[in-house]
């Protein structure tokens, strides 16, 4: 049997009840959504399920919404099923002031520099995980820079005029 | 309408008979089997025209930098035929491209490896001052971390005025005083990058 998106949303359903949401298909691709403790389980039973068997982790990373007040961060998950050629997306959202979520390092060995990348460029903090270190960035770095809470540019910098790059000063 | 030729404006007479460019004498004394002239000036003349460049490529400049190199322009006619991939033998460390953070102390490490008398240039927008990479994780200009003597502007900058960037290191490598890289004034210059 062909395995469509409705199927694994009757199969998530089945399993995890309320827990699962939000389902919709932009462009086709499944997406939904769990609760951020919830994560490892999704995985595992996305994982393990005979018919669903999503083995490959594609992606993983990390989007921030600064107005969504207490779901600030989202994980997002990109797996694939190989066997049967179908992707689906999964996210789970985070507070930005507790950015804890569980590894995926145990499940996807692949999810060690993603996370790592994660962790560098938003401040995921990923439980669990071996050596949740900067990839990316230098080290020294103190900050995660692809969250919106930065100007665009260095704003200290004095060696380029304002003027002639038509930000503030007189036009 | 003709293009506006920046370099290169006054062209030599070609020379049909195959002599061999020579550099041009220093001032001095010429006598009959002799020729007295400065030390210093025999010492500019023979590092001018034998720089041995180090290219630190890392992006688009590089790709024009390989364009100076070949056969079309031509490096070699100023007497830097000779790329050093080691940057312990080489004079002139040629900076090309894009330098993130990350790279820093990497560029930091083989400017200290050089050996006195040396020199650098930075060629196009990004090793200049971070051309259009005004961001968290771009070097905002390679004279952050080491001195820099000659900037070719420019992104990427064109072969000719690559060479043009050489032919202005190749002035102040002649008129250096060979004395410049003990003084005082010179150590404090290392020293406020930091190298020793």
């Amino acid at each position: 049997m062909e395995l469509t998106n409705d199927h694994i949303k009757q199969r998530l359903t089945e399993k995890f009840g309320e827990q699962v949401s939000h389902f919709t298909e932009p462009y086709g691709m499944l997406t939904f959504e769990a609760p951020k403790e919830m994560n490892l389980k999704v995985l595992q039973f996305l994982y393990d399920d005979p018919e669903l068997k999503f083995k490959f982790l594609s992606d993983l990373q990390a989007v921030h919404y600064p107005n969504d007040t207490g779901r600030e961060l989202a994980v997002v998950y990109h797996l694939h099923n190989m066997a049967d050629n179908v992707r689906l997306r999964f996210k789970v959202y985070t507070d930005i002031t507790v950015p804890d979520v569980f590894t995926a390092t145990q499940l996807f060995a692949c999810a060690n520099w993603m996370e790592r990348e994660t962790y560098d460029f938003f401040g995921v903090n990923f439980v669990g995980h071996p050596n949740l270190k900067r990839i990316l960035n230098v080290d020294e770095m103190d900050y995660f820079p692809m969250r919106k809470e930065y100007p665009l540019e260095d704003q200290t910098r004095a060696d380029k005029d304002d003027e002639m790059f038509g930000r503030g000063g007189t036009i | 309408m003709a293009r506006p030729v920046r370099f290169n404006i006054t062209p030599k007479e070609r020379d049909t008979k195959g002599y061999i460019g020579l550099a041009e004498m220093p001032p001095g004394q010429t006598g009959e089997g002799f020729f007295t002239t400065k030390l210093s000036e025999v010492v500019g003349l023979a590092r001018k025209n034998s720089l041995w460049p180090l290219p630190f490529a890392t992006s688009c400049c590089g790709i024009e930098f390989m364009a100076t190199m070949g056969s079309h322009y031509d490096l070699g006619r100023f007497g830097s035929e000779r790329m050093g991939f080691t940057p312990r033998q080489c004079d002139m460390l040629m900076v090309m491209g894009t330098i993130a953070k990350k790279m820093g102390p990497v560029l930091r490490q083989v400017y200290i490896q050089m050996s006195e008398p040396r020199w650098v240039m930075a060629v196009g927008a990004c090793a200049s001052s971070g051309g259009i990479f005004d961001s968290y994780s771009v070097l905002q200009g390679i004279d952050q971390i080491m001195p820099v003597d000659v900037y070719v502007p420019g992104c990427p900058p064109r072969p000719e005025a690559i060479l043009d960037g050489v032919l202005a290191i190749q002035d102040l490598v002649q008129n250096e005083s060979i004395r410049r890289r003990n003084s005082e004034h010179y150590q404090k210059l290392l020293l406020s990058y930091g190298i020793q």
